[in-house]
């Protein structure tokens, strides 16, 4: 579509259409009212059961089943209170720091090892390269269960049940394909020209990477670090599988304790501590959204 | 890259190998695994109606929810792209569910919300709907599932966005010069420009779907009941491997797994070439 085209097309619809202007920006204004109604309706829909778990944790046990309103009708803080007492004779603070020494080792794995790779795919000319790009982009869609029984196994061999290392180990060995295709995508945009400039002055492939790479990538980190926290904070079949007791819980799975025991009885509880494990994540989501929304729009679209 | 090679070789591509074997094999963790040559692929088939089941209801799951999820994501992303201003809050709380909604607290969240006496059974009662819980209910704990996961329609919601904002503006201007109303502008425009972006939305949320696990672990307390309509095929995969110890049955049912999601991909980017169109670049 030529500049020229569009510039007749206009012409002729002004010639054709000479409507008064005013009547157009009424019927504008008429939709923005309309797109705005649906919008907040459709934004009322989705919240509601986030609403709906802040204020439930307010209710007491007793109140679930009979008041599936938002508001509770004796509100209480009595949820926390006992939920911070913990559970099982394990404090509710452990559970924290167990998720959180987890997904911040998770991290740090990620960013570490997914930065190499992506270094390596994006720049470095070795044989096979391209087959190996096509694996690591296969693995995308490689169902996680047609390793997960053998990677057990190896585990299980090693000895290395009920400890961390089954869910940090990957992380350290770039096995989400995810990170490295993003990091690598940013990558390819840099200017080759800065590289070639500082391999001409002797710099290696270290060196490059460390001085000219890693600090223009940053944004790709960061994107990344969130996505691997939240991702790791959220992981469930992960800690189901290799950890085995309960003072080595992550809050996931810790959930279950208070889920299982007293779900008829303390509906309360159950949702005041959901409503705890949820924070971190809506934090870390309000502070960066952003980057995170950014995130999945340019590796959707770059794909 | 050398780390992404070990971890590509020792935790990839070795376990790949290694289910593979085991998929012909009986091992229950503790004796060495013994060879059964097809046993376990023929007694999933013909033998097992849990396995069947738990086909029916993934696919049922996956066939609805996903294209559902999608034009969800498409419509609202449509409405989003309408308008600039104000719409930057929408995106983000649409975004919202889709980041949390693998966490455990969404599902004992969706468990409660749809529970007897619960938010959504007792406003369906004002309108004289008197259902009851979904949780328990036979034939609504599945329709339950696929609305948790069309609830997450962000993810692709904000691709597709992307997406509609580099459609050329003339486009669309052409087509109404040419008569085209809303309907046609669509069909004519939006769709073909978008199909890039809806062919990858549509293979990841496809793939992803079949691999639904967590949140129906959570809402079934790990039992896939009632009836074994939340019984979901990674959820019977992980009973039968890990609960029950038959390791060499789960790595075939993995495998299964695999073989229909690499049909999947295979047949997309096949018919992709009928469908997608890549603006402005010859291939």
């Amino acid at each position: 579509m030529s500049t020229i085209e569009v510039d007749r097309a206009e012409l002729l619809e002004g010639q054709l259409n000479p409507a008064p202007k005013r009547k157009k920006v009424k019927r504008g204004t008429v939709n923005t009212v309309i797109w705005f109604a649906v919008l907040i309706v459709t934004t009322a829909v989705i919240l509601y059961p986030l609403v709906w778990l802040v204020f439930s944790t307010f209710k007491p046990s007793a109140e679930f089943g009979q008041n599936p309103g938002l508001i509770p009708d004796n509100p209480t803080i009595n949820n926390y209170l006992k939920v911070l007492d913990g559970i099982a004779g394990i404090p509710l603070w452990r559970f924290f720091a167990n998720s959180l020494l987890i997904a911040v080792l998770a991290v740090i794995g990620v960013l570490a090892s997914s930065a190499l790779a992506a270094y390596a795919f994006a720049r470095i000319k070795f044989k096979g390269v391209g087959i190996f790009f096509a694996a690591m982009i296969g693995t995308l869609l490689l169902p996680f269960h047609v390793i997960i029984i053998p990677q057990y196994i190896m585990f299980q061999k090693l000895d290395l049940i009920d400890t961390y290392v089954p869910l940090i180990l990957p992380k350290f060995l770039a096995t989400e394909a995810f990170f490295v295709f993003l990091i690598v995508q940013f990558i390819r945009n840099i200017p080759r020209d800065m590289d070639e400039a500082a391999r001409i002055d002797g710099a290696g492939h270290i060196r490059i990477f460390f001085s000219i790479i890693l600090p223009l990538i940053r944004p790709a980190l960061i994107t990344s670090a969130i996505f691997a926290f939240i991702w790791t904070w959220n992981d469930f079949l992960g800690p189901l599988l290799y950890v085995n007791s309960p003072e080595k819980y992550p809050l996931p799975i810790a959930l279950r304790l208070y889920n299982d025991a007293t779900s008829t009885s303390d509906y309360g509880a159950t949702v005041a501590v959901s409503f705890l494990a949820l924070l971190p994540i809506l934090i870390f989501f309000i502070v960066f959204q952003r980057f995170l929304v950014e995130g999945v729009a340019t590796q959707g679209l770059k794909g | 890259m050398l780390p992404w090679m070990i971890g590509f070789l020792g935790l990839t591509l070795g376990p790949m190998i290694y289910s593979l074997y085991l998929s012909f094999t009986k091992y229950n963790l503790f004796s060495d695994p013994q060879f059964v040559g097809f046993d376990n692929y023929v007694r999933m088939f013909t033998q097992d109606p849990q396995f069947m089941q738990s086909v029916q209801i993934t696919l049922i799951y996956v066939l609805v929810g996903t294209p559902v999820k999608l034009a969800a994501a498409l419509g609202v992303a449509m409405l989003l792209n309408y308008r600039n201003k104000g719409s930057g809050f929408f995106r983000s709380s649409f975004y919202a569910p889709s980041l949390i909604g693998a966490s455990v607290s969404v599902a004992i969240v969706w468990r409660a919300m749809f529970s007897s006496g619960g938010p959504v059974d007792s406003s369906l009662s004002i309108f004289g709907i008197n259902i009851g819980g979904w949780v328990g209910n036979i034939s609504l704990v599945l329709p339950m599932m696929i609305l948790l996961a069309v609830w997450q329609f962000g993810a692709p919601m904000v691709i597709f966005l992307a997406g509609l904002k580099q459609i050329p503006q003339e486009l669309y201007e052409a087509a109404s010069v040419d008569g085209a109303g809303p309907v046609r502008k669509f069909k004519s425009v939006t769709l073909p420009m978008l199909s890039s972006v809806i062919f990858f939305n549509l293979l990841l949320e496809t793939i992803n779907a079949f691999q639904v696990f967590s949140s129906a672990f959570i809402i079934s307390n790990g039992s896939g009941g009632p009836a074994g309509m939340t019984n979901f095929y990674t959820l019977y995969l992980y009973k039968r491997g890990f609960a029950d110890g038959q390791m060499g049955y789960a790595a075939a049912m993995a495998w299964v797994l695999l073989i229909v999601v690499a049909i999947i991909a295979f047949v997309l980017f096949r018919t992709s070439n009928r469908w997608v169109h890549y603006a402005g670049e010859s291939k």
